[in-house]
């Protein structure tokens, strides 16, 4: 068991203000990881961190043995790749989703673009017949489907997901789970996996981190989770509530 | 599919479809959507067929004028008023005014098409690298920016005019100077809207390098806005040129400008008004024309209307 | 039924749009006592203009039309807009998703509850902030007098979210529309939310219309449940007996959620049948 990803001791501050304060993780090759919070948990931040879109105060991040410089070059790029929360956000609005998938392909230079746009879009489930629909003539799903061919279509080995499914209607989210855990079997992925749903993340992944404030609150199994095996106050406060409202 | 062979009905059911099935489709239909907007505006409609009309007679003036725009009949027909012969009237080189205005909306049209290509994309590459740069860059450019725009844009064209030399072309030139910056302000307020999406972030994180992030995928966004921002500054463009032309620093004599026009016609306006009436009323309809055609740019192209 | 607080029969509500008209609720019956009703639905399944329509929020080009939408025995839809007004914030209220765009932002809290109150009753300016001040005790705020003078850019989401329901409460009213009221807050945050919620509308006999998409919250929260699909009621069900329940759209509503405990790979997915619209 290799490392894929492995974060040493990562500070990120904006304005002043640490969003992250010193978190160390590693997800092993072909692990499913969760980060679990709520808002202001620096999960999030954790996955931008990862692949330059926050700054790095302090701290390491390697990727497949791969020391992370200042500046994330090309190359990174194709080996991580990321999906981001909301359907409506993450799709330009006047292109379609032909020329979203070609823009990739562009950029690093990938032969046989035909081929590999169709492949993707069948490989999501969309088909052929949403190539050259615009993101305003597409359902969130449909969207999120789109933005999953979009970050697969460079092959990449690791898949960022930060809260991939939390702004669609709970039976697309379940279509999205699906797609997801089935694109992970097939290609082998490793998912690093933002969400504030402990039933997401203990049905998508093998591992967990629960963070706090931009600390890390403890690291569990899903099993452990499962059982009610946790240590933290903050871990047990969350697996209540996830169990919905009790009246006392 | 053979959707175009079977009526008019099905060619709109085509192009409004959710479904397209083709690049050239999905772009049609875009546009029919835009026009669609664009047509339930009647004054915009109207402001269009002024401009189309501008164009027509620019492009027939040799047709459409039936004497010399230059030389005039200085014996017999100076200062006539308007009549079956002369229908705006003659001026005081004898000069047929309506051949003039035929000719004139040529001089209007450079005018306004080459300070359109100058100074539009020069706003838009500075305001989007502003925008997106961000930091120095930003500041800079900016303050580059806010130079220009604490001028009256007259009184700056005024003084690249002194100092290039009368003349259309250096009008031009001085008109095109002095208006980049509030394009360059629109492209920068559009940007900094747009770079912190998602959308750009997921380009980003294709591994894009910064240019290619603002051409491709930051100017497509801000050039709409730009549209028709420049179209309603057509009709200012048009007034500004005029007004050079009527200082004597534009279009030098016997060229048929408008704004020159209206500048010699003025020695006798109470007497012979038909010599600065004529070519003040062409200005008149044709600023009017591109103000109502970017009024209805807006409701076609503002992204913020919402693409529902 | 003397009991009954609000009836709608049949409600309808109509948007036009580019290509015709389109119907957002499609004939919609319930009723209402001192109860706690949740109505469930995905988006687009009308359930927010339902709630919007019975507190006459729905925008100006949608039309709204009922055989009978009677508030205590009052018919909403044929009142003059001015008793509606009175009626709004006074013996109805609303609780939207967001605190942030629900507060006027450049009003501090205690002065947006104490206008409310001064709209709907005559009361002095110093009762008033007393009574302002017991309802923001009411939502369990620690410290009233702090909140009352902080602007709500000034606390947090769940802070802003009981600082609203402070306010809507603050006349007294008979019938709260809470549309989504905590799915924008975190999931511990909203449990303490919706608790305040509940002991204040056991403690004043209020009616509870709770509207969100989250079916396994709202049964675990109300008595009785309406589940919405494409404009219409599919099925009306006791909270109690919703592991019971026959439409074969709330069963699959039930189960596409991942759930601690229960490991399901792939989890079921909804087989949308069109009959469930017709």
């Amino acid at each position: 068991m290799t490392a894929c990803i492995a974060v040493e001791g990562l500070e990120v501050v904006f304005d002043r203000f640490r969003a992250l304060k010193g978190v160390s993780l590693e997800v092993r090759e072909g692990e499913s990881y969760g980060l679990v919070g709520e808002s202001g948990s620096g999960k999030s931040t954790l996955l931008r961190a990862i692949t330059g879109l926050a700054p790095v105060s302090s701290g390491t991040i390697t990727v497949n043995g791969k020391r992370l410089g200042k500046t994330r070059d090309k190359a990174l790029y194709r080996e991580v790749q990321m999906v981001f929360q909301d359907p409506y956000g993450s799709l330009h609005p006047r292109q379609t989703v032909d020329r979203l998938l070609q823009e990739p392909l562009a950029i690093h230079g990938m032969a046989d673009g035909e081929k590999r746009i169709e492949r993707a879009l069948d490989e999501v489930g969309l088909g052929k017949g949403f190539r050259f629909r615009y993101a305003h003539q597409l359902s969130g799903g449909q969207r999120q489907r789109v933005a999953i061919a979009r970050a697969l279509i460079l092959e990449p080995s690791v898949l960022l997901l930060d809260e991939p499914t939390s702004a669609l209607d709970a039976s697309v989210q379940a279509e999205v789970l699906n797609l997801l855990e089935e694109v992970r079997r097939r290609r082998k992925l490793t998912f690093l996996m933002v969400s504030h749903d402990l039933a997401i993340i203990t049905h998508m992944c093998e591992r967990l981190m629960v963070m706090q404030n931009g600390e890390a609150v403890e690291t569990l199994t899903a099993s452990q989770l499962i059982g009610h095996r946790v240590s933290a106050d903050y871990t047990r406060n969350l697996l209540r509530a996830s169990e919905g409202f009790v009246r006392v | 599919m053979t959707a175009f062979d079977a009526g008019p009905f099905s060619r709109r059911a085509w192009l409004l479809s959710d479904r397209p099935a083709s690049r050239l489709q999905a772009r049609l239909g875009r546009a029919y959507v835009a026009w669609r907007r664009f047509s339930a505006n009647r004054l915009a409609l109207v402001g269009m067929l002024i401009i189309i009309a501008l164009l027509v007679v620019a492009a027939f003036a040799d047709v459409l004028a039936p004497y010399s725009p230059t030389i005039g009949d200085l014996k017999n027909a100076r200062l006539l008023a308007p009549g079956a012969a002369h229908w705006f009237g003659t001026d005081d080189l004898g000069r047929d005014i309506y051949s003039r205005i035929v000719y004139g909306s040529r001089w209007t049209l450079y005018v306004v098409i080459l300070v359109a290509i100058i100074a539009a994309p020069i706003g838009l590459l500075v305001g989007t690298i502003a925008g997106y740069a961000g930091g120095w860059t930003d500041t800079i450019l900016m303050r580059i920016t806010d130079i220009f725009l604490a001028f009256p844009k007259l009184v700056l064209a005024l003084a690249f005019v002194a100092a290039l030399g009368p003349g259309i072309e250096n009008a031009v030139l001085a008109i095109a100077i002095t208006s980049w910056p509030p394009y360059a302000r629109i492209a920068r307020a559009e940007t900094l809207t747009v770079r912190n999406s998602d959308y750009i972030k997921a380009v980003q994180l294709m591994g894009a390098s910064p240019f290619r992030i603002v051409l491709r995928h930051i100017m497509p966004l801000c050039i709409s806005s730009l549209i028709i921002r420049v179209t309603l500054d057509m009709a200012g463009i048009i007034l500004t040129a005029a007004g050079l032309g009527f200082l004597g620093l534009g279009a030098q004599p016997p060229l048929p400008e408008w704004g020159a026009m209206i500048a010699s016609g003025r020695r006798f306006i109470l007497d012979q008004w038909w010599v600065a009436a004529a070519p003040g009323a062409a200005i008149l309809i044709v600023s009017l024309g591109f103000n109502l055609l970017g009024d209805g740019l807006r409701d076609a192209l503002d992204p913020r209307s919402g693409d529902q | 039924m003397s009991d009954t607080l609000l009836e709608v029969d049949d409600l309808r509500v109509t948007f036009p749009t580019r290509t015709g008209l389109v119907q957002a609720v499609r004939g919609v019956s319930f009723s209402l006592g001192r109860e706690r009703l949740g109505i469930v639905g995905e988006s687009g399944s009308g359930k927010s203009q339902t709630g919007r329509a019975i507190m006459g929020l729905t925008p100006p080009q949608a039309e709204v039309s009922a055989k009978k939408l009677a508030f205590d025995g009052m018919d909403l839809l044929s009142i003059s807009p001015r008793e509606r007004r009175a009626l709004r914030g006074n013996r109805i209220a609303m609780i939207l998703q967001d605190p942030k765009y629900s507060l006027d932002p450049v009003m501090t809290i205690g002065r947006q509850i104490v206008e409310t109150l001064r709209t709907h009753e005559k009361v002095s300016r110093a009762e008033a902030r007393e009574r302002a001040l017991a309802m923001l005790q009411a939502v369990q705020i620690r410290d009233p007098a702090r909140v009352f003078d902080l602007y709500p850019h000034e606390v947090s989401g769940g802070m802003g979210q009981r600082a609203m329901i402070a306010m809507m409460l603050v006349t007294g009213p008979e019938l709260m529309i809470a549309d989504e009221p905590t799915s924008a807050l975190d999931v511990t945050v909203q449990l303490d939310v919706l608790n305040i919620l509940d002991k204040l509308v056991a403690e004043r006999g209020m009616g509870l219309i709770f509207i969100s998409h989250d079916l396994r919250l709202v049964s675990s929260f109300c008595d009785r449940v309406v589940v919405m699909y494409a404009g219409k009621v599919v099925e009306q069900i006791k909270a109690s007996e919703l592991r019971d329940a026959q439409h074969p759209y709330t069963r699959g509503l039930l189960n596409c959620m991942p759930r601690i405990g229960f490991e399901r790979h792939p989890l079921p997915v909804l087989d949308r049948k069109p009959e469930w619209a017709a």
